[in-house]
């Protein structure tokens, strides 16, 4: 590659990073302000993820995430102001104000959310993927999880089953060592996930999570092994996140030691780091390309803050829509509801 | 009858929803006349943690187990502090994986030990339903009264925090229809401090739901706590003209909506259910029988609903006592939806069973 190319490469891969973790920024103080509510769950820390499995996918694959989903739709495309209307429970959200943050969707996307049952997209990404196989599409379904759901029997039956039928999934598991305030070494016997998954006979190994262009590069070797052979693989993406599970979470459960030691491979700074060790900027010209970014960036955030602020409510008369189809829903067949 | 305790609602439910504020272990006493027994001021949450301090320390046989019981605090902060009194072994952090640990203290329970197990959420412990239905609901009849499956199983369950459909579901209905099982609903402080311990004693096992909303519930208990019991209803407002059923949730609902008609001098006598299998039909057809006129308050969905099984059974028992058609108020038939005003539109409110009651009192018997 020229070295305009690897310019070009890198500075989007950061400037989505950047992105993702500004946003994220900005839902916590609208969550502090009341304007989103329920559970919020950051991947701050874990932008490297998003921005480098999501980035590498083509329009046609598919992607099914959990909770933790911001990153992952924002880097599929999905607009921020439908986003950010989910998250204030607006009509004009991407799941019309109905899941909130934790259940982000755009099916002209191919983003099938946003499930908040650990594990339990993992059975849905194996029928995605079947759907594909049978008609000979060339499509992946990529199914973004924790280390928790790791240990969920879901897992381990999606795992077979997708192995078992040649069937074009990529498992993307992202291991911050936590689920919730459990350490990975106590929710696992064997915490060497790769090597567990590869006993379900795909292929897998463990990707720097921390490392925006290894998780990229990583992902486009995954990527091009399922399109071709039609058979599931599997990455272990090591991360951290820097902030709580959730806005709930006192994180009374890690040491400020590790937080700070994993900081110190905040994959966005790194990213900068190596544009200037690789001579592809010098330490001026990062910061006044940083700034130019910040500023589209926040930008960009502000005006989906406002559109969000500005949408209209869902009519409460439409409380019982899309329950089942609309062609049923007129008749609203079990509309039963409450005593009137 | 169980004793009346003093509590308000904290407004901000959603606040509670998960992992509480640092919550004071320090009791404050009240100085007390003579007759009235010592009180401590408490919430829900810190009498259920009472509870299972007093099972542990009272039974060693009893243990906890869980996702994040015991470094985390517990989901709901229910278990803050247990890891540091009674140790690992008996405050065990488990996995992801409620079908194991739960078929794991089904195991432990069979060998004769007392396992507490923690699910998160009602909506998570589908993942153990078989284990639940087919096992500990099962083995004692499947082996001819050979076996015997004395465990607790607690989850949280109800909507109200825009938390969205995934983990806001009320379920209890479905487990109160399994053959084998007891389940239990406390609603009340004095309840969320007593039904642990016969639950525990229970040689079944027993399944207690913690409305997520009701964490935060705060009033006072007495110091020495009231033995209370896991069969019966409670009435905890007498009223003449119109008995309102409800259970958890719905209670602190039914007893604002009976305060809204007391202006309206219509007097609504208020059932706890309590214990939602057994039922406690005693305790409602003899309110029925006083009043005439029924509202049911359910938080789940109305088909197929405990409203609705409690309904059929009035009808079944006491149906020459009605005068008026009885009314339910549950949930839309809808995953319950993440936006405040459609959630809201979506569960019973204290003014939707208000006017559920004007209904029954106008129409004419
Ligand atoms: C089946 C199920 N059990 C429990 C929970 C509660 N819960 C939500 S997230 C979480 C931790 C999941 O950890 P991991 O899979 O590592 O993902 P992470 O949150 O670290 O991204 C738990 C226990 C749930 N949502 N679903
Ligand atoms: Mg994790």
């Amino acid at each position: 590659m020229t070295r305009e190319l690897f310019l070009e490469l890198f500075t989007g891969l950061l400037r989505e990073m950047i992105r993702i973790r500004r946003f994220e920024e900005k839902c916590v103080e609208l969550y502090s302000a009341t304007k989103i509510r329920g559970f919020l769950h950051l991947c701050i820390g874990e932008e490297a993820v998003a921005v480098g499995v999501v980035g590498a996918l083509s329009e046609d694959d598919a992607v099914v995430s959990t909770y933790r989903e911001h990153g992952h739709a924002l880097a599929r495309g999905v607009p921020m102001p439908s986003i950010m209307a989910e998250m204030f429970g607006k009509a004009t959200g991407c799941s019309g104000g109905r899941g909130g943050s934790m259940h982000l969707f755009d099916a002209s996307r191919r983003f099938y959310g946003g499930n908040a049952i650990v594990a339990g997209g993992m059975p849905v990404a194996v029928g995605l993927a079947l759907a594909d196989h049978l008609s000979d599409d060339r499509a992946v379904t990529v199914c973004l999880f924790g280390d928790g759901a790791f240990a969920e029997g879901e897992f381990h039956e999606s795992a077979n089953l997708a192995a078992l039928w040649n069937l074009p999934v990529l498992f993307c598991c992202e291991n911050n060592r936590y689920a919730m305030g459990t350490a990975l070494a106590r929710e696992h016997a064997s915490t060497d996930l790769a090597m567990r998954a590869a006993a379900y006979g795909m292929v897998a190994w463990t990707v720097d999570g921390m490392d925006v262009i290894a998780v990229r590069e990583a992902t486009d070797r995954a990527l091009e092994y399922v399109r071709d052979s039609g058979k599931p693989c599997f990455l272990e993406l090591r991360t951290y996140r820097f902030r709580a599970h959730s806005m709930y979470d006192p994180d009374r459960y890690r040491d400020k030691s590790e937080i700070a030691t994993w900081k110190k491979s905040d994959p966005i700074p790194a990213l900068e780091a190596k544009l200037v060790s690789d001579g592809l900027m010098t330490p001026a010209e990062v910061e006044r390309w940083r700034a130019g970014v910040e500023a589209e960036v926040d930008a960009e955030i502000a005006a989906a803050v406002e559109s969000a602020d500005a949408a209209p409510l869902e009519p409460v008369e439409d409380l019982l829509r899309h329950v089942t189809t609309e062609a049923a829903d007129g008749v609203a067949l079990l509309a039963g509801g409450r005593s009137t | 009858m169980s004793r009346r305790s003093t509590m308000t609602v904290a407004k901000d439910a959603a606040v509670e929803a998960v992992t509480a504020p640092e919550v004071s272990r320090e009791a404050s006493r009240e100085a007390s006349p003579e007759e009235a027994p010592a009180t401590v001021t408490t919430t829900y949450r810190e009498a259920l943690r009472e509870a299972h301090r007093e099972v542990l320390a009272r039974d060693p046989r009893v243990f906890l187990m869980g996702e994040d019981v015991g470094r985390y605090g517990g989901s709901f902060a229910v278990s803050l502090g247990l890891l540091e009194e009674f140790g690992e072994e008996r405050i065990r952090d488990t996995p992801l994986s409620e079908s194991a640990f739960t078929g794991a203290g089904i195991g432990a329970a069979l060998r004769g030990l007392r396992p507490i197990v923690e699910i998160m959420t009602v909506n998570f412990s589908l993942l153990a339903l078989d284990q639940i239905m087919n096992n500990a609901a099962t083995l004692r009849h499947m082996s001819g009264g050979q076996l015997s499956v004395p465990m607790v199983i607690r989850m949280t369950t109800g909507a109200g925090r825009q938390l969205a459909a995934q983990h806001s579901h009320s379920l209890e209905g479905w487990y109160a229809s399994i053959p084998g099982i007891r389940v239990i609903a406390p609603a009340t402080l004095e309840d969320a401090r007593g039904m642990l311990g016969p639950a525990v004693e229970d040689p079944d096992p027993v399944v207690l739901f913690e409305h997520g909303s009701l964490y935060n519930l705060s009033g006072t208990l007495p110091v020495d706590p009231v033995r209370v019991d896991i069969e019966s209803a409670a009435v905890r407002r007498a009223g003449t003209d119109i008995t309102f059923i409800a259970y958890a949730g719905g209670l602190g609902k039914a007893l604002a909506a009976a305060d809204l008609l007391a202006a309206e001098s219509i007097s609504a006598e208020v059932i706890d259910l309590r214990v939602l299998r057994p039922l406690d039909d005693a305790t409602i057809m003899a309110s029925v029988t006083r009043t005439h006129r029924v509202v049911i308050v359910d938080e789940a969905w109305r088909t197929g609903s405990l409203a609705a099984e409690i309904s059929a059974r009035i009808v079944e028992q006491a149906f020459f006592e009605l005068d008026a058609p009885i009314e339910r108020v549950c949930a839309a038939e809808v995953p319950v939806p993440y936006a405040h005003h459609l959630e809201e539109a979506a569960l019973p409110q204290a003014e939707d069973i208000a006017a559920a009651a004007r209904r029954a009192v106008g129409a004419h018997g």
